[in-house]
């Protein structure tokens, strides 16, 4: 192994730092307010800070706040802005919790919430209350909270060993360290004492009964220290961070990396918390390897297991699962593979009579690697309970086994006689052996005692006794146990760990299975399908699948292929899971009062769906399970994200053709529609060319033009809302002056305002602007043309233009009658009139106008202006 | 116009067809008609016109590609006539070599005056000149001096390379991305802000009322064109 140069900083510890300030910076901050124990003054200092920031204008809101009705602290709870909790009924108990939903809709800068280590009522959304500010925390909302030093996970256990109280509402350290801020609320235990006796701390009922178990001179000197240590701990660590940002080399230390094997046994549980200060001092990211063994694990080993791994997870090790029979090269392998430089074992008390302990193996093939030994307690100490030995075959495997056994012996019994005592031992023996091709350990192993028992009392002379005469048949029974013993042990374990192997086989299998089934499915149903079968199948479960829509919602209805029925509260699990891509529902922390488990389908832009898996044995998944779930999903999320752009892709190809289509009809209805009145217009103003004017011939030939014109506007007008109807108009922006579009909307009209004056105000610092120069210009004559009916000829029309921040804003104003007070809000309706206009117009060109702005992101307005006449207003965002 | 120019009419619609002789031949023009683009074509390899005024919207072949065939061998004006408003068509249709276009409906003076004046530029575009002068603007391509009224204006060699371009195709229709072409060259055909630029900057030093202007007149959605006598 290469050691590190001694200057230049790991570029994995520099991406993680990178990372952590690009989190930081979308995330809401965290200030904790900590404390050696209740009393402290936690919830005051941070009601007091909390009234600080709003004095500055910062929008503080009140999450959750416990006051322990202490008078001084419900006078600064006064002031601030309460979020109510939320009431939970509880089998019957109403119990009140923090509003989560309430807080995230409120989006205040800052939340305060009380008691960071809180559980939260069953029904609730998340487990513990730091989940609900790690939620917080996700939308960029800052939190203040408090927490206790023997609420931090790590501590909990040396805490329990000072106090003798257990403590069971925990958070990991994890969240200690994702802290900005931490504010330590330091207090002596003398003056601590003094306020719990004045009744400053707890209501005076409790406090008795406090002061009697908890609050200890010697017990509140220890947390204290304990307090006073871990913040400078994180002093320390923070600065160690800051010189690695800044490349400071002196004290650099080189890339640590802790192992620490996770063990079935509770006991494993300190050895994993003896890892995580470890790894925080040193500065050392960690690892935890669980080693499967083909060893069968008792349903409470299994669930330990999962709980000593979840563990780890929250203290922030990195999790590695993997087979083998041998756990200490199995673990010197891993520790190689992920370049860790010391492992950490814990001191086992039991004694293999074979063979060395655990530790004796790592360290004799750890090599160059540091073997750290400590020792492990039993967290369960307490309420430790004699267990049996394990045995997992059922009462009728020992039943029948014993008749076997019985059975033989009896028809051994008449023969006896001929082929003598020792060669029956030979028959009972090869049955013994050949039992564990059926059975379990345990019934080979009654089965082996039987025998011996059977062969001592029966046939052994003296017979129908258990005294055994001569030496050498003393000798013959206890070698006839021990061979059966070894004999029937050896083969079950074979038998196990060739159970193991099918085990992993099947496991691969159902993979590939479902792998080859996937790469035919050609719809993103047909993937729902493969994925709820197999799942189902494999699984033993009831399975459903929710979807993402393409617009990147999720689909409020399940799958129809999905196995069970999903009501509104589940569906909420399953659309929280979607959006926050974790897991979530049954076994996790996270709404688990769900029926099942939900799994984010996750791709690698944006969530996919969701997958809701229940056991029908209502059973937990074992690691094995979970590991194997999350490769199934893993390869139904790169199906169904290859059917998503698939359908993207078909999509695009009919929105095209359906594009070509509307334009080859669009082009044509419009050249049936304007050629005649082209022919009309041109024979008209060939027609006048001829004749002399002021005669009535002229007057019809003008007759004829003005109404060619008329239709003319209104087959424009038409053609113009079909384009807006039919959703394909996309604008083509392109550099665009808007004097000149101006101008060519008068030049438009030239006629129509012959009679008006126009007066344009373009600011002359107006840049040119990414514009569709016909629609804009449409929209502007139409505008202009709508003024040009409604006012009396004589009158003026302003245009005016002018950028506003990053808008353009264009404003035309006429000073004629105005729009009546009704007609404001119904102007832009299609086919809307003003009352009592004249006729002559759709109604159109309004709702075109505003139409194609739209189209440009753009809003306009109509009002009346304060001196008379109406104004519209067009706003367009400017592209940059 | 005594030359009796012959122009050749290409138009699917009776009634246009009708119309259009009536029209240029009370203008005096000699006029051939057409009713689809095969027999366009076949008018156009055989006889010799001074102008073709050709439909876009044609039932067999597309006036676009029409157009291109011609181009490959007649370099006398081509008006393009178009019921779609369509930007783009007219675009395409300038930009594959047609002089001018006009949309249905048009007037008919509107029509008479591009004939008029694509037969002018066409017919007297054999002699260049060293010195353009159109209305009250004179322009020196030698020695690069620009008057206005007599008074000397200063150009930017970009805004005088343009303005020299503008007054070569006066009266003519000139897209963005022919300008481009023409004056900054082939790479930046992307860069369409640089005429909205530099028309803006010629206005302001060459028209009388820049917000209101009489020679360089905006195209909606095409380009530009310099408004010469008429």
């Amino acid at each position: 192994m290469t050691t590190p140069s001694e200057y230049r900083p790991d570029p994995d510890a520099l991406l993680q730092a990178l990372k952590k300030e690009q989190e930081h910076s979308q995330r809401g901050k965290l200030k904790i307010f900590f404390g050696m124990c209740a009393g402290a003054g936690k919830t005051y200092d941070m009601l007091k800070s909390a009234h600080e920031v709003k004095s500055k204008g910062i929008d503080v809101v009140t999450g959750y706040i416990e006051t322990h009705k202490r008078p001084e602290t419900e006078a600064l709870v006064a002031g601030l802005e309460i979020i109510p909790r939320k009431k939970i009924d509880y089998r019957g108990v109403e119990l009140e919790e923090m509003d989560l939903d309430a807080l995230l809709q409120r989006k205040p800068a800052i939340a305060l919430v009380d008691e960071l280590a809180h559980t939260n009522a069953p029904t609730s959304r998340h487990a513990k209350r730091y989940h609900d500010v790690l939620e917080l925390l996700d939308n960029g909302i800052n939190v203040y909270t408090t927490l206790n030093v023997q609420h931090l996970e790590s501590r909990a256990d040396t805490v329990a060993q000072i106090t003798g109280s257990i403590v069971r509402e925990t958070v990991p350290d994890s969240i200690f360290e994702l802290a900005d801020e931490v504010e330590l609320i330091d207090i002596s235990p003398e003056d601590l004492l003094k306020r719990l006796e004045e009744g400053k701390v707890y209501t005076p009922d409790r406090s008795k009964h406090a002061i009697l178990n908890f609050f200890q001179k010697g017990n509140l000197t220890a947390l204290r220290e304990m307090s006073l240590r871990l913040t400078a701990e994180r002093v320390d660590h923070q600065l160690r961070d800051y010189m690695q940002s800044k490349r400071i080399t002196d004290t650099w230390k080189s890339g640590q990396r802790l192992l620490v094997g996770i063990s079935p046994s509770p006991s494993s549980v300190s050895v994993i918390r003896w890892a995580r200060r470890m790894a925080y001092t040193m500065n050392a990211t960690w690892i935890a390897v669980y080693v499967e063994t083909s060893k069968v694990l008792s349903d409470t080993a299994k669930v330990q297991v999962n709980s000593n791994i979840k563990l780890a997870r929250e203290l922030g090790a990195e999790i590695i699962t993997t087979a083998d029979e041998n756990i200490a090269s199995a673990m010197v392998r891993i520790a190689h593979q992920h370049n860790a430089t010391q492992i950490l074992v814990g001191k086992t008390t039991q004694r293999k009579i074979f063979g060395s302990t655990l530790l004796d193996s790592i360290i004799e093939l750890s090599g160059d690697l540091d073997v750290y030994v400590v020792g492990e307690h039993d967290e369960s100490t307490t309420k430790k309970k004699f267990t049996l030995p394990e045995f997992h075959s059922g009462i009728l495997q020992y039943g029948i086994s014993s008749l076997i056994i019985v059975i033989a012996a009896l028809a051994c019994y008449p023969l006896a006689n001929y082929l003598g005592y020792q060669t029956v031992s030979l028959i009972l023996l090869l049955i013994v052996a050949l039992l564990p091709l059926i059975f379990g350990v345990g019934p080979v192993l009654l089965a082996a005692g039987l025998s011996a028992m059977l062969w001592n009392f029966f046939f052994i002379p003296p017979r129908f006794t258990f005294i055994i005469g001569l030496p050498q048949d003393i000798l013959m029974f206890t070698m006839y146990f021990a061979i059966a013993a070894v004999t029937g042990t050896l083969t079950a374990r074979i038998r196990a760990r060739e159970k193991a192997v099918r085990l992993r086989e099947a496991h691969s299998s159902a993979l590939f299975s479902l792998t080859k089934q996937l790469t035919i499915t050609k719809t993103q149903d047909e993937v729902a399908n493969t994925a709820i079968e197999n799942i189902s199948r494999f699984f033993a479960s009831d399975v459903t699948i929710f979807l993402s829509q393409p617009d990147g919602d999720i689909f409020t209805l399940a799958h129809p292929n999905s196995m069970y029925a999903v009501d509104e509260k589940e569906f909420s699990v399953a659309a929280w899971v979607y959006w926050n891509e974790k897991k979530a529902g049954k076994f996790t922390d996270t709404l688990p009062s769900a029926s099942a488990t939900y799994y984010p389908i996750t791709g690698p832009r944006y969530p996919l769906g969701v997958l809701g898996v229940r056991a029908r044995n209502g059973k937990q998944f074992t690691v094995d399970q979970e590991s194997l779930l999350q490769n199934f999903i893993a390869q139904i999320a790169s199906t169904l994200e290859r059917e998503q752009l698939n359908d993207l892709a078909r999509r695009t190809v009919i929105y095209a053709e359906s594009e070509k289509l509307y334009k080859t009809l669009f082009n044509s209805i419009s050249h049936e529609l304007r050629t005649p009145i082209a022919a009309i217009v041109s024979a008209s103003e060939g027609l006048r060319e001829k004749i002399q004017s002021n005669t009535y011939q002229q007057e019809f030939v003008d007759e004829i033009n003005t109404a060619a014109e008329r239709l003319n506007r209104l087959v424009e007008n038409l053609l113009d809302m079909t384009r807006l109807e039919s959703g394909q108009l996309a604008p083509k922006l392109d550099w665009c002056d808007l004097r000149d579009i101006v101008n060519a909307s008068l030049k438009k009209l030239e006629k129509e305002l012959s009679g008006h004056s126009v007066t344009i105000e373009i600011a002359e610092d107006l840049p040119l602007m990414k514009l569709d120069f016909g629609l804009i210009e449409q929209a502007i004559a139409n505008l202009l043309h709508n003024a040009s009916q409604y006012t009396p000829a004589g009158t003026t029309i302003t245009v005016l233009a002018r950028q506003q921040e990053h808008t353009l804003v264009v404003i035309i104003r006429d000073n004629g009658p105005g729009f009546p007070a009704q007609a404001l809000k119904k102007l832009f309706e299609k086919f809307y009139r003003v009352p009592g206009t004249r006729t002559g117009g759709t109604g159109l060109g309004l709702s075109i106008a505003k139409g194609f702005v739209e189209a440009h992101k753009g809003t306009i307005a109509a009002s009346n202006h304060p001196n008379g006449g109406a104004l519209f207003e067009i706003k367009i965002p400017m592209q940059p | 116009m005594n030359t009796q120019n012959h122009i050749l009419v290409v138009d699917d619609e009776i009634q246009m067809r009708r119309l259009l002789r009536t029209t240029l031949e009370s203008a005096g023009y000699r006029v051939t008609l057409a009713e689809n683009a095969a027999e366009g074509i076949r008018n156009a390899e055989t006889h010799r016109y001074d102008a073709i005024i050709l439909d876009l919207g044609l039932p067999d072949i597309d006036g676009i590609e029409v157009l291109k065939r011609i181009r490959t061998w007649a370099q006398y004006p081509i008006i393009i006539l178009s019921a779609r408003t369509s930007e783009e068509d007219i675009v395409t249709g300038l930009d594959s070599g047609a002089n001018d276009y006009l949309t249905k409906p048009f007037r008919t003076s509107e029509l008479l005056a591009r004939l008029r004046s694509s037969l002018r530029i066409f017919q007297s575009s054999a002699a260049p000149m060293a010195v353009i002068t159109v209305k009250d603007i004179s322009i020196d391509l030698d020695s690069h001096e620009v008057k206005k009224n007599g008074e000397a204006i200063k150009l930017t060699p970009t805004e005088f390379a343009l303005l020299a371009l503008f007054l070569r195709n006066a009266g003519k229709v000139l897209t963005h991305n022919y300008i481009l072409q023409q004056v900054w060259g082939p790479k930046f055909e992307e860069e369409s802000q640089y005429t909205r630029v530099y028309v803006g900057q010629l206005r302001k030093k060459l028209e009388d009322d820049p917000n209101n202007p009489k020679y360089f007149i905006t195209e909606s959605g095409i380009g530009y064109r310099f408004m010469g006598d008429e």
